[in-house]
C-alpha cells in the first residue's frame, strides 16, 4: 500500500467505526460519543493552530463561545432557523479569530498566550455583562422546535448522532487535506523555524493568521453545533477552563496528528467520567494529567505511536 | 456626601487594593525577571496563602491578634515550601522551557484549587482583623486596619527592595537574572537561586493574601482575579522591572478603586482587560520598561 492509500484507509476506517458505534453501544455512551465528536472538532481546530503551526493560545474559549452564542442568540432572540444560525456560528468563530489574530499575532511565545488569555477573559466578562441577553453563567436553553436542520430533528438520539458525525467527518477530512497540502507544509515550517520559512519566501504572519482563522472556524462550528445538538448555551463555555481543555486534549492525543484530538478528547472524557464515580476531585485529574503529559509524554499518545512505529501517520 | 470626600474615600480604597496588588505582582515579577517563566499558578498561591492563613488563625480563636500574626508568619512559609517543591519536582525537570512551564503551572493551579476545595471546602470564610479602630475623618470613619494594610505592604516592599539591592543573596539573584551561565561559572548555585526565587514569589503572594483576608474572605476560587490583575501590573510595569511593577500597581489599584465608584465593575474590568492586552500587543516592553532586545 502506498502511504496515501494507507492514510486515507485509516481515517475512513475511523469514520466508519464511529458510524457503526451506535449499533453496538448502549444509549448512554452514544450520547457521550456525540458530545465527544463535537468537542473533538473544537480540539481539531485547536490542533491546527497549536499542533501544526505552533501557536499556543490560551483563549480558544472565546472562539467556541463566539460560535455558540452567535447561533444560540440568533435562534432564541431573532428567531433564525438552525441552518443560517449554524453558518452565522461558523462565521462568528472565524471572524473573531481573524480579529484576535490581527492583534495578538504581533506577539509570540508567552506574550501571545497572555494576550489571548486576556481577550478570552474580556469575552467571558462580556457574557456576564450582557446578562440580560445571555443569562450569564446560568445560560439558556434553545427551544425544542428550533433544533431541526433540513427537516431533521436534532433532539432525537439517532439524528443528533448523525449530525455530530457529519460535522466531525467534515472537520477530520478537511484537516487531513489541509495538513497534506502545500499550505499545511508551510504551517509546519512556520512552527519549526519561522525565520527560515520567511527566508524561503513565505510570510509567517499570513500563515499564522490563516491557521488561527481556520482554527476559529472549527471552534465556531463546534460551539454552534453544541448549541443546536444539546440545546444549551452557557457562560462556562466562555470561561478559562474551556481554553485549557482543548490544549489538554490535544497534548494527550498528540499535537500535530490528525486523529490526536479525537483520541485525546475521548480518553480525557472517559478518564474524568470514571474518576467522577470514585471522587469529586475532577480538577485534580485534569491538573495531574497536564503535569504528567508535559513532564513525560510531550508527544502525546499518537505522537509517541508515530515516533516509535508509524512514521507515516499524518 | 460631596464629591471631594467621595473621591478621598475612593482613593483610600484604591490605595488598599494597590498595596495588596503590588505585593502579589512583585512576586510574579520577581519570578519572571529572574527565571524568565510565567507562573500561571501564582493566583492559586495567593489563594493558598489565604486559606492556610484562615486555618492557622482559627487554631487560636481566643486571641485574634495573635492568631493573625501567626497566620502572617506561617502561611507565607507554607506557600513558599509548596512552591519550592513544585520547582524541584516539575519546573527544573522541564528545564524552564517557557511554554512547558505555563502548561505545567496551569496543572499545579488546578491541583491547588482542588486541594483547597477538598480540604477547606467551598465556603468563604474570614479572619478577624488584629485591631479594629476607626480613623475618623470629618465626613466619614475609615477602617484603621485598611490603613494598616497599606503600611504593612509598603514595609514588605521596602524589605524586598533592600533584599535585592543591599544583601549578598540579592546580588546573587540579580547576577542570575543578568546572565545565568556566567553566574554558574562564578560558582553560584543557580538551581538553588531559582528555587529560592520561586518560593519567595509565592510567599509574597501569600503575605498579600493574609493581609486581605480580614477585609474580604478566603475562598478556593479567589485566585483568578489577583492572577489577571498581577499579569496586568507586570505587563504595564514592564516584565521583570520591580520599580515599574510598583508604579503600575498604584496606577491600576487607584484606577480600579476610583473607577469602581463611578462605573459598573464588570464593564470596568472588560475595558481594563482589553487595555492591558493592547499594551502588550503594541508596547511589549511595558509603559515604563526599556526595550532590551
Amino acid at each position: 500500500m502506498t502511504v496515501r492509500t494507507r492514510v486515507w484507509a485509516l481515517h475512513l476506517a475511523v469514520l466508519a467505526a464511529l458510524a457503526l458505534a451506535p449499533l453496538v453501544l448502549p444509549p448512554y455512551h452514544v450520547t457521550n460519543l456525540a458530545r465527544i465528536m463535537v468537542l473533538a472538532v473544537f480540539a481539531m481546530g485547536y490542533n491546527i493552530a497549536f499542533g501544526y503551526t505552533g501557536l499556543l493560545s490560551l483563549g480558544h474559549a472565546l472562539l467556541l463561545a463566539a460560535g455558540m452564542y452567535a447561533t444560540g442568540l440568533l435562534v432564541t432572540l431573532a428567531g433564525w432557523t438552525a441552518g443560517p444560525a449554524l453558518i452565522a456560528g461558523l462565521a462568528a468563530g472565524a471572524g473573531i479569530a481573524l480579529l484576535v489574530g490581527l492583534l495578538a499575532l504581533r506577539t509570540t511565545g508567552a506574550a501571545f498566550m497572555i494576550v489571548t488569555l486576556m481577550f478570552a477573559q474580556a469575552g467571558y466578562l462580556a457574557v456576564l455583562y450582557f446578562g440580560d441577553l445571555t443569562r450569564g453563567d446560568e445560560g439558556f436553553n434553545l427551544a425544542r422546535d428550533a433544533r431541526a436542520l433540513f427537516g431533521l430533528d436534532l433532539v432525537a438520539d439517532t439524528t443528533r448522532y448523525g449530525a455530530a458525525l457529519a460535522l466531525f467527518a467534515a472537520g477530520l477530512l478537511g484537516c487531513l487535506v489541509l495538513v497534506r497540502s502545500r499550505t499545511g507544509r508551510v504551517l509546519v515550517a512556520v512552527r519549526e523555524n519561522a525565520e527560515r520559512t520567511r527566508m524561503l519566501g513565505y510570510d509567517p504572519f499570513r500563515a499564522r493568521l490563516l491557521a488561527l482563522t481556520l482554527s476559529g472556524l472549527y471552534a465556531g462550528g463546534a460551539g454552534a453545533a453544541y448549541a443546536l445538538l444539546f440545546g444549551y448555551v452557557g457562560g462556562t463555555f466562555a470561561g478559562v477552563q474551556y481554553s485549557v481543555l482543548p490544549l489538554l486534549w490535544v497534548l494527550l492525543g498528540g499535537a500535530g496528528t490528525v486523529l490526536g484530538p479525537l483520541v485525546g478528547t475521548l480518553v480525557m472524557f472517559y478518564l474524568v467520567d470514571i474518576a467522577g464515580s470514585f471522587t469529586d476531585a475532577t480538577l485534580l485529574v485534569v491538573g495531574a494529567a497536564l503535569i504528567l503529559l508535559v513532564l513525560f509524554a510531550r508527544a502525546g499518545l499518537l505522537g509517541t505511536l508515530r515516533d516509535r512505529w508509524l512514521p507515516w501517520l499524518p | 456626601m460631596a464629591l471631594g470626600p467621595f473621591l478621598l474615600l475612593a482613593t483610600l480604597e484604591g490605595l488598599v487594593s494597590a498595596a495588596v496588588l503590588a505585593l502579589t505582582a512583585v512576586g510574579l515579577s520577581l519570578v519572571f525577571g529572574v527565571m524568565r517563566v510565567v507562573n500561571v499558578a501564582h493566583g492559586e498561591f495567593f489563594m493558598l496563602g489565604a486559606v492556610v492563613g484562615w486555618a492557622v488563625a482559627s487554631l487560636i480563636p481566643e486571641a485574634p491578634a495573635l492568631g493573625f500574626l501567626a497566620a502572617l508568619a506561617v502561611s507565607p512559609l507554607v506557600a513558599a515550601l509548596v512552591a519550592i517543591a513544585v520547582d524541584r519536582a516539575i519546573l527544573r525537570r522541564l528545564d524552564y522551557t517557557p511554554e512547558a512551564v505555563i502548561v505545567a503551572t496551569i496543572g499545579v493551579g488546578y491541583i491547588l484549587q482542588q486541594g483547597a476545595l477538598s480540604l477547606y471546602g467551598p465556603e468563604a470564610r474570614t479572619v478577624a482583623a488584629p485591631f479594629s479602630f476607626r480613623v475618623q475623618f470629618p465626613w466619614f470613619g475609615y477602617s484603621g486596619y485598611k490603613l494598616g494594610v497599606i503600611a504593612a505592604a509598603a514595609l514588605v516592599l521596602a524589605g524586598v527592595w533592600a533584599l535585592l539591592a543591599r544583601t549578598r543573596i540579592g546580588l546573587v539573584m540579580r547576577a542570575t537574572q543578568w546572565d545565568r551561565e556566567t553566574a554558574t561559572a562564578f560558582g553560584i548555585d543557580t538551581d538553588r537561586i531559582y528555587a529560592l526565587v520561586f518560593g519567595l514569589g509565592a510567599g509574597l503572594a501569600a503575605v498579600a493574601a493574609v493581609l486581605v483576608v480580614p477585609i474580604s474572605q478566603a475562598h478556593y476560587l479567589m485566585g483568578g482575579d489577583p492572577l489577571l490583575l498581577s499579569f496586568a501590573v507586570v505587563i504595564i510595569g514592564g516584565l521583570g522591572s520591580l520599580r515599574g511593577t510598583v508604579v503600575a500597581a498604584l496606577l491600576i489599584g487607584l484606577t480600579d478603586g476610583i473607577a469602581g465608584v463611578f462605573f459598573a465593575p464588570t464593564l470596568g474590568k472588560i475595558l481594563a482587560t482589553l487595555l492591558v492586552a493592547l499594551v502588550l500587543v503594541f508596547r511589549p516592553q511595558g509603559l515604563f520598561g526599556r526595550r532590551t532586545a
